[in-house]
């Protein structure tokens, strides 16, 4: 398809658009408290870095990072590893109650995060997990692990029943013909099913804020008390806040080509 | 045709209960609490659909439901053209591929907490760029309801239009050069092209974005909360963060569920309709 020739200025100037407040965001993390608030200006008088000395200096900084990173790595293995057989069998098989449970599956996706606010807290609290990572890594998997299956039996589906049947004839066992021929060949559905993982968890604040309250206090849940603080210090928050734009941006990487498929649940 | 195996449970099991546990057992908390009333005492005491018949006589929870719909009406007649209108343009070859799928995907890995700061230093009137160039027309997010809304829309058109945009560009790209080719040769108008072979091929993906962004922005709490602390707009989620008393929460929260339950259905059914193989729970194409 030919496109006009002037088509580029449409993702152009979108894209100036996206920039734009992010390139605020980052403009302010180089700015002093004095600067932001006192004079309006596009770019910093000078670069200082030491909004970025402070966060990363500071061990409550430190250790939000990690906390947050450390429930959604082990939400993002726990929801393809138990995604990974339950998406073969809906793939492969017909068994009873198999689309009324597809259908279930993808309820807990659409679930609100505010209703569950409240029994999360009593469930997680009652198993002695409450304000722990693997609470947070566990909610989280409310709407994780549906997604996974979904985007996992999307990539599966895709590949020829023959193969699984070769397979066992030629002596595989399940677990043989999984782990070895199986994997592999889906190779990129468990990478998109693990990018949209660490996706949902990264992003979501509602949940973890609730479940994770003092002890592993997720970042998102520092930038709030502090951004709601009288004598905001907007300069580390803008850093911080940049900071938090890293991650993503180097996962989108790896992915790119994938996204769309993957918000589509594996069904474009 | 997919052989029948009932064993197949066992492949599923680890996986239901895991969701069991996070999903069915706090869901059934909620249902027990919707239906008493718990004294300061810690005591239970059977009430019936009282919390129900509140909630639905509430106002708050009628004008919280109807701000909600206001605004996915909103977002869906801002987004899903311009993100059908983006898709249009974007590069199909070159390095500009990359480049522009890289950038627009830049907002979705954002965490909604920061998307609200980001809008939210962005939109002051005393430190925020925007807010800066539009206090001379009167703008200011914090006093002015209309200039609340006006940046929450905008806030989530900038978060979200890439989803529609990716997802119409991964249906565009599927449409064989043949069919331009055609088109061509039939002398096809723009706007023939778009109306009978781009809209077509779009619509399946186009459908999981309206549903998806509904959805989603039916259940928006974080970026408000961010932008504006506690103010109006009043969602339905902050509604429900705000409501104190147990068993109104609870029943809340059902009445709430239950509608995003309704649109779940309605998404579930027209993601399994165009599929070749009915017997397919997920449909995979």
């Amino acid at each position: 398809m030919k496109q006009g020739r002037f088509a580029w200025i449409v993702p152009a100037l979108y894209i100036l658009f996206l920039l734009t407040p992010i390139y605020w965001l980052i403009a302010m993390s180089f700015k002093t408290n004095v600067e932001i608030t006192t004079r309006f200006t596009l770019l910093p008088e000078t670069f200082n870095f030491n909004n970025y000395v402070k966060v990363f200096t500071d061990e409550r900084w430190r250790s939000v990072f990690a906390n947050s990173l450390i429930y959604v790595g082990l939400n993002t293995v726990i929801s393809v590893a138990v995604a990974l057989p339950a998406a073969y069998a809906f793939s492969r098989y017909k068994f009873f109650g198999d689309k009324h449970l597809f259908f279930w599956l993808l309820t807990n996706r659409m679930a609100p995060a505010a209703v569950f606010t409240l029994p999360f807290f009593q469930l997680y609290s009652a198993f002695g997990l409450f304000d722990t990572h693997i609470a947070v890594a566990l909610a989280h998997c409310l709407f994780n692990v549906p997604l996974a299956v979904w985007i996992l039996e999307g990539f599966m589906s895709g590949v020829p029943r023959e193969i699984d049947e070769t397979a066992y004839i030629d002596g595989h066992s399940f677990q043989s013909f999984f782990i070895r021929i199986f994997m592999p060949l889906i190779a990129s559905g468990i990478g998109v099913a693990a990018f949209f993982c660490f996706m949902f968890s990264w992003v979501e604040y509602l949940i973890a804020d609730s479940l994770a309250r003092s002890a592993v206090i997720p970042i998102t849940t520092r930038l709030q008390a502090l951004s709601q603080a009288s004598g905001t210090d907007w300069g580390v928050l803008a850093a911080a806040g940049t900071l938090t734009l890293i991650p993503g941006a180097i996962v989108i990487w790896f992915v790119r080509n994938y996204i769309a498929k993957g918000f589509a649940l594996g069904r474009v | 045709m997919k052989p029948v195996n009932h064993r197949a449970w066992f492949l599923v099991a680890p996986m239901l209960v895991l969701v069991a546990f996070t999903a069915v057992i706090p869901l059934m908390t909620v249902v027990n609490y919707s239906v008493q009333y718990v004294a300061t005492n810690a005591q239970f005491h059977w009430v019936g659909d009282l919390w129900f018949r509140e909630v639905l006589h509430s106002e708050k929870f009628w004008n919280a439901l109807w701000r909600n719909l206001v605004f996915s009406g909103f977002i869906l007649a801002i987004e899903i053209p311009l993100g059908v209108l983006i898709a249009l343009n974007m590069p199909r070859k070159g390095w500009g591929v990359p480049v522009c799928l890289v950038l627009m995907a830049l907002p979705l890995l954002v965490p909604w907490y920061v998307v609200g700061m980001i809008w939210q230093m962005f939109g002051r009137v005393d430190i925020g760029l925007m807010g800066v160039m539009l206090r001379d027309l009167g703008y200011n997010y914090e006093g002015d309801p209309i200039d609340a809304w006006f940046t929450l829309i905008l806030m989530d058109v900038w978060h979200w239009t890439s989803l529609v945009a990716l997802l119409a560009y991964a249906g565009l790209v599927s449409i064989p050069d043949a069919y331009y080719q055609a088109a061509r040769i039939d002398g096809a108008s723009k706007w023939s092209v778009f109306r009978f072979i781009q809209l077509p091929k779009m619509a399946r993906v186009l459908t999981i974005a309206v549903l998806l962004r509904f959805m989603d922005s039916f259940m928006i709490f974080t970026e408000p909360f961010a932008v504006i602390a506690g103010g109006d707009p009043v969602f339905l989620s902050t509604e429900l963060k705000q409501t104190v008393e147990l068993g109104q929460k609870a029943a809340m929260s059902l009445i709430y569920f239950l509608i995003i339950l309704l649109f779940s259905w309605i998404f579930y059914t027209v993601m399994t309709r165009d599929d070749g193989e009915p017997q397919s729970p997920g449909g995979a194409s």
